[in-house]
């Protein structure tokens, strides 16, 4: 039997393979760069939105996390460790196979760390990082949360800006590519285009696939709870610390993912990447899409980074998320594709159904 | 056998005592009552018991655990399962999944389980659902399954609530108020529903002021006033004795 909420994920895997045959056809594989972007940053978007709207916990500080992914993976492919060749420790690393012989842009020998390794210590940083922010922070609602995570942004942008070790304002270059599997690379040569825009949304069908899952489960039902009467939901049973900082974690994590890959597949990352514009951005964007609506907000996500990367929004880009934001709270605080809309729509239609049928 | 035993519980609010060096003790099986003028502090008694206040002093035994410093998850996975004052039900959810979310110590499914769907987890859940409509159907509201809570008729959403706190499987429940807002009749459905429930086994301790319930289907009812215990005996004893009459018909000059 087929599960209900398995339809709209393979209606998107459809509709991946669609867009993919469409930009063939229409001769704008350019188009591919810019959608494959949008893949990683819609991993933020649907982490995002769990947190959000499912749980009801705010976040402005997720840039933080996709930098802390970004740069964390960054750093570890790039920083030479042939100096250190010697070391016992890196000559173990060397040995398991767990270090890369790269060519520098000078055609010097560079030994880095496998971009595998690089990204499980990435996620690995996160989730550390995640808990130790998310234990105290989370024992805060409303506003005061939305404060103490948009300090927590705030410290990873300057940390990033301010440090020589990750480049200061001019981010980290010449990121080598990540090979997931032989032939299977995410990097941004132009040959393999489709190959990673592939990859890239291949991700974010797992992902949504993953939290379609976790919304019909029994933890999906505890955050819900939790969002509509927290105290209620301790008093059933619910470790709702527990549970609100595992959630926090998760879409953490979400969004480290989308920073390493974005980043191996640019080649690079800068500091923008950790502004707290792009939290608020995010914010915006799974407030658009509905809050508690996975769909929505990926859609959502899809069309505006889409567009913003496009370069449509031009030097308004963040101005364009700021009036989003405000518009929203304004007119749909609970987000313009809620799912009351969609079953609200659905009545009528089936309503309308049923009439016609009985008129025939 | 004693199922709770609360020994000389102290709450202040500022400078007000809001419970008072109050002990007692509920017997397993039974129905005891608490009983008080507005601002007698049962509420807070209440919120004590559930974990949901800390107390200044004092004990509160459940079974065999000190209680008195857990949290309400803690406290509620013991076996001790409460309702509120006012409704306290999860909106944006249907009535079914209000009650699911009881269920929800007696089933695993944690995250990672969560998000692979494993096979275990779906055979877990299709059990918490039947669960759920089984308790639904003792409760008489199995039609209202898939209506949402909140938009529920206000006895419907007690009986819910009620339910709710029925699925966590409790060894002792705490009812705040369940007459509150209800009409004779409803009422009267409500002191039987109780009756029934304690019939199966659960402890039922409750705060009403609806004195014909609590008259009817109390084993023992606890009198409060300011904070402070004045009475603690069987429904008729407690209708003769002098000072709980005071405190309800206010004193003669």
């Amino acid at each position: 039997m087929v599960r209900s909420r398995y339809i709209p994920v393979a209606l998107f895997a459809f509709s991946i393979i669609a867009v993919q045959l469409l930009t063939a056809l229409t001769d704008r594989a350019q188009f591919l760069t810019q959608l494959t972007m949008t893949g990683y940053y819609s991993l933020v978007i649907i982490g995002l939105c769990m947190l959000i709207g499912y749980a009801g916990q705010i976040s402005l500080g997720h840039a933080g996390f996709f930098a802390i992914g970004g740069y964390a993976s960054a750093f570890l492919t790039t920083y030479n460790l042939a100096p250190h060749k010697e070391k016992p420790v890196i000559s173990i690393f060397a040995k398991t196979g767990l270090l890369l012989n790269v060519q520098d842009l000078y055609g010097g020998d560079t030994l880095v760390f496998n971009p595998w390794l690089a990204c499980i210590a990435a996620v690995a940083v996160t989730v550390l990082i995640a808990y130790v922010i998310g234990g105290p922070v989370l024992k805060l609602k409303g506003h005061y949360l939305a404060m103490a995570t948009l300090g927590f942004g705030t410290i990873v942008y300057k940390v990033v800006l301010g440090t020589s070790f990750f480049g200061a304002a001019d981010g980290l270059s010449d990121i080598p590519g990540f090979r997931l599997l032989p032939g299977l690379e995410v990097s941004g040569k132009t040959s393999i285009r489709i190959q990673n825009y592939y990859i890239s949304w291949g991700m974010v069908l797992l992902g949504m696939l993953l939290l379609t899952n976790l919304i019909n489960s029994r933890v999906g039902r505890a955050l819900r709870s939790i969002h509509s009467a927290e105290d209620a939901a301790n008093a059933m049973g619910i470790n709702t610390g527990r549970y609100k900082l595992n959630i926090f974690v998760l879409s953490a994590v979400f969004a480290a993912l989308g920073g390493v890959f974005l980043t191996h597949y640019n080649g690079g990352i800068g500091p923008s990447e950790a502004s707290i514009m792009k939290s608020v951005r995010y914010v915006a964007i799974v407030a658009i899409g509905g809050m508690a609506n996975l769909w929505g907000a990926l859609s959502m996500g899809i069309i505006l980074n889409f567009l913003s990367l496009r370069g449509y929004f031009g030097s308004y880009d963040d101005a364009v998320f700021g009036v989003i934001l405000i518009l929203i709270m304004l007119f749909a605080p609970e987000g313009l594709l809620r799912r009351e809309v969609f079953r609200g729509a659905k009545k009528w239609l089936s309503g309308r159904g049923k009439a016609e049928g009985q008129k025939a | 056998m004693t199922i709770l035993e609360v020994r000389d519980l102290n709450k202040r609010f500022g400078g007000l005592q809001a419970v008072g060096d109050v002990s007692f003790s509920v017997q397993q099986g039974s129905i005891k009552a608490l009983i008080g003028p507005n601002g007698a502090g049962k509420t807070t008694l209440f919120n004590l018991l559930s974990g949901m206040l800390p107390p200044d002093s004092g004990t509160i035994r459940f079974i065999n655990d000190d209680v008195q410093r857990l949290q309400p998850y803690q406290v509620a996975a013991l076996g001790m399962s409460r309702t509120f004052q006012h409704i306290r039900l999860f909106p944006h959810m249907t009535a079914l999944e209000n009650i699911m979310i009881g269920r929800h110590m007696h089933s695993k499914a944690g995250f990672i389980a969560g998000m692979l769907s494993l096979p275990w987890t779906r055979k877990e859940e299709k059990t918490v659902r039947e669960r759920s409509l089984d308790i639904m159907a003792f409760l008489g509201i199995a039609d209202f399954a898939d209506t949402e809570a909140t938009s529920l008729a206000y006895g419907q959403q007690r009986i819910l609530e009620l339910g709710r706190a029925l699925a966590c499987e409790p060894k002792l429940l705490l009812l705040d108020e369940p007459a509150a807002g209800l009409n004779m009749r409803e009422t009267a459905e409500m002191a039987k529903l109780i009756s029934r429930i304690r019939d199966t086994g659960i402890t039922v301790l409750l705060v009403e002021h609806d004195m014909s319930l609590v008259m009817n289907i109390s084993d023992e009812i606890v009198v409060l006033s300011y904070g402070q215990k004045i009475a603690d005996d069987k429904p008729l004893a407690i209708q003769k004795n002098p000072e709980v009459i005071k405190v309800y018909l206010g004193e003669e000059e």
